[in-house]
């Protein structure tokens, strides 16, 4: 398959993950089987990590909503491995979200998740903040998420455009 | 009283189809195959830049020719994209959009009873402002067989005395039919042998999916007798903010001022300055544009001879041209039966010319998950 084919497969699957093959196939004018295969290799070698659905917590029924926070962590780098170390011991727990190594005055950017304050607070406090090496934790609750990976989470406003025009 | 009509307005072709628009634009939960316009929003960083400038306090009159920011920038855009030289004070005007500035130049050019070629099926303006000018159009029949082009011989054959210019639109709205450079080289020959004007259309240009966009008046020798018309409202989705541009010759430029000036004073301010936003900073979203126009191009020709009825793959903007002649329905017949009983929407040919029955234009400037639904009520509409 072409250059810039793979492309535009993870294009159309970057936008809509429940898209089949065969859907692909028409849009693009591959034949099925390339696009599947193709897909298998794009699958196989790492390209897609996995298909997600993104959820807006605000519109689940009261009390499934989770409590996410942003946290800053300053990070003693060590020897040889600098900050990979701790990172991995971070981001192995199923509460660490997401977590980036970042420039500027702090180190590790982490997302953790948890049901209620409480919980997020707990783990902060007996997990990360103890943990060796690490010199300081800043953290922020979300309040409120607009955009995610993207997506606005706002329903979309009634459209404007005719029904019919020249 | 008696309201007396002028006798050019009232004997133009009535909008037959207006009652089918208002029974369309009348009924709830329709999925439309019937819009002239992206189903886009314009860009944010250039409705960005509109906001902005209305909090600059940017809420004058500008120049009669449009601001010459916008000018210089239309300018450097045409000679970067594809090698056309124009002076930015002498050969440019910003319009209302490209309705407006076709509606300058027939007044420009025209004297009564001059002539006009004008295509079948085109967009549905083109007779009208012909008309309004005092001209008389002369229809050229552009057919499936051919993919909706005009020929150079066709064109050749239809030039007599009186005729002034050729209109042409590519790519075409309703059809999508464009040209290659081969093909215009070949109509520039002919049209450059008997001296009449082109007045060129292209502001589709940027949803060419087969092959390059060329400009007619990009083409050798040919900058003195083209009117170059463009906008920004398909390429970047900004129908509402009303910006077209003409270029040419500063004789013809200079003439459409000149009426541009005593009618609309000159184009409004927000959509100038957001217009010139879209030349800076636009070229990603047309590409993005662009990908995904294409990619619903390939899905509803397929479709929709997939259901049986024949459509030809278009080369550009975003409307196909299938024939209904199977159904042994009119156009009109058509269009009203499947919005009724099924709410699709799409405009019934009838509307491009007296040529174009037999035909619907479908428009795929809508979502992928309305377009697989239309095309299922259309296939059970079609039973």
């Amino acid at each position: 398959m072409k250059e810039g084919s793979m492309d535009e497969i993870l294009e159309i699957l970057a936008n809509d993950a429940r898209i089949t093959a065969d859907e692909i196939a028409k849009l693009t004018g591959k034949s099925k089987e390339a696009v599947k295969k193709a897909i298998k290799h794009l699958e196989g070698n790492g390209t897609i990590v996995k298909y997600k659905t993104v959820i807006n917590p605000d519109m689940m029924e009261t009390g499934k909503a989770r409590v996410r926070a942003l946290i800053e962590v300053g990070v003693s780098p060590q020897k040889n491995v600098g900050f990979d170390n701790v990172a991995e011991r971070m981001y192995s727990f199923p509460e660490v979200t997401s977590c980036y190594l970042v420039s500027g005055t702090y180190d590790l950017l982490l997302v953790v998740e948890g049901d209620d304050i409480q919980t997020v607070s707990n783990f902060i406090a007996s997990k990360l903040s103890p943990m060796e090496h690490v010199r300081s934790t800043s953290t922020h609750f979300l309040l409120k998420k607009y955009k995610e990976d993207g997506q606005v989470l706002k329903k979309g406003r009634n459209k404007k455009r005719l029904n019919i025009s020249y | 009283m008696d309201h007396k009509i002028s006798k050019i307005v009232e004997q133009m072709a009535p909008s037959g189809i207006r009652a089918f628009f208002d029974l369309v634009l009348g009924m709830k939960d329709v999925i439309s195959l019937g819009v002239g316009e992206p189903d886009f929003v314009t860009p944010w960083h250039i409705r960005e830049a509109a906001l902005h400038s209305i909090e600059e306090g940017y809420t004058s009159y500008t120049s009669n020719k449009g601001m010459p920011e916008l000018r210089k920038d239309i300018v450097h855009f045409l000679e970067h994209r594809y090698g056309m030289k124009y002076d930015w004070n002498e050969e440019v005007l910003i319009t209302v959009g490209v309705s407006e500035g076709l509606d300058l130049v027939m007044r420009a050019i025209l004297n009564p009873g001059d002539k006009v070629l004008v295509p079948e099926p085109a967009y549905v303006s083109y007779v009208p402002t012909v008309q309004l000018a005092g001209g008389e159009a002369i229809i050229l029949k552009t057919s499936i067989e051919n993919n909706f082009k005009l020929t150079a011989k066709q064109i050749d054959g239809a030039i007599t005395k009186g005729v002034r210019a050729l209109m042409i639109n590519y790519p075409c709205n309703p059809t999508g039919a464009s040209y290659t450079r081969k093909e215009l080289l070949e109509i520039a020959r002919v049209v450059k042998k008997h001296g009449i004007l082109i007045i060129s259309d292209e502001v589709y240009d940027e949803l060419t999916y087969d092959f390059d966009h060329t400009p007619l008046a990009s083409l050798p020798g040919m900058k003195d007798h083209v009117i170059y018309f463009n906008g920004f409202s398909k390429s970047y989705a900004m129908t509402g903010f009303r910006i077209g541009y003409a270029c040419g010759p500063a004789k013809i430029l200079g003439a459409m001022t000149k009426i541009h000036q005593y009618t609309m004073l000159c184009a409004s301010i927000t959509g100038q300055i957001a217009a010139s936003e879209a030349l800076r900073h636009g070229a990603k979203s047309v590409e993005e544009m662009k990908r995904e126009y294409k990619r619903r191009r390939r899905f509803i020709v397929d479709a929709l001879n997939g259901i049986g009825l024949d459509c030809h793959m278009p080369e550009g903007a975003f409307y196909v041209f299938p024939s209904i002649k199977k159904t042994g329905q009119k156009s009109m017949e058509f269009a009203t039966g499947l919005l009724n009983k099924k709410k699709v929407a799409l405009v019934p040919g009838i509307a491009f010319g007296p040529s174009c029955e037999g035909y619907v234009r479908i428009s795929y400037a809508s979502s992928y998950e309305n377009l697989k639904e239309a095309i299922a009520r259309i296939k059970s509409y079609l039973g």
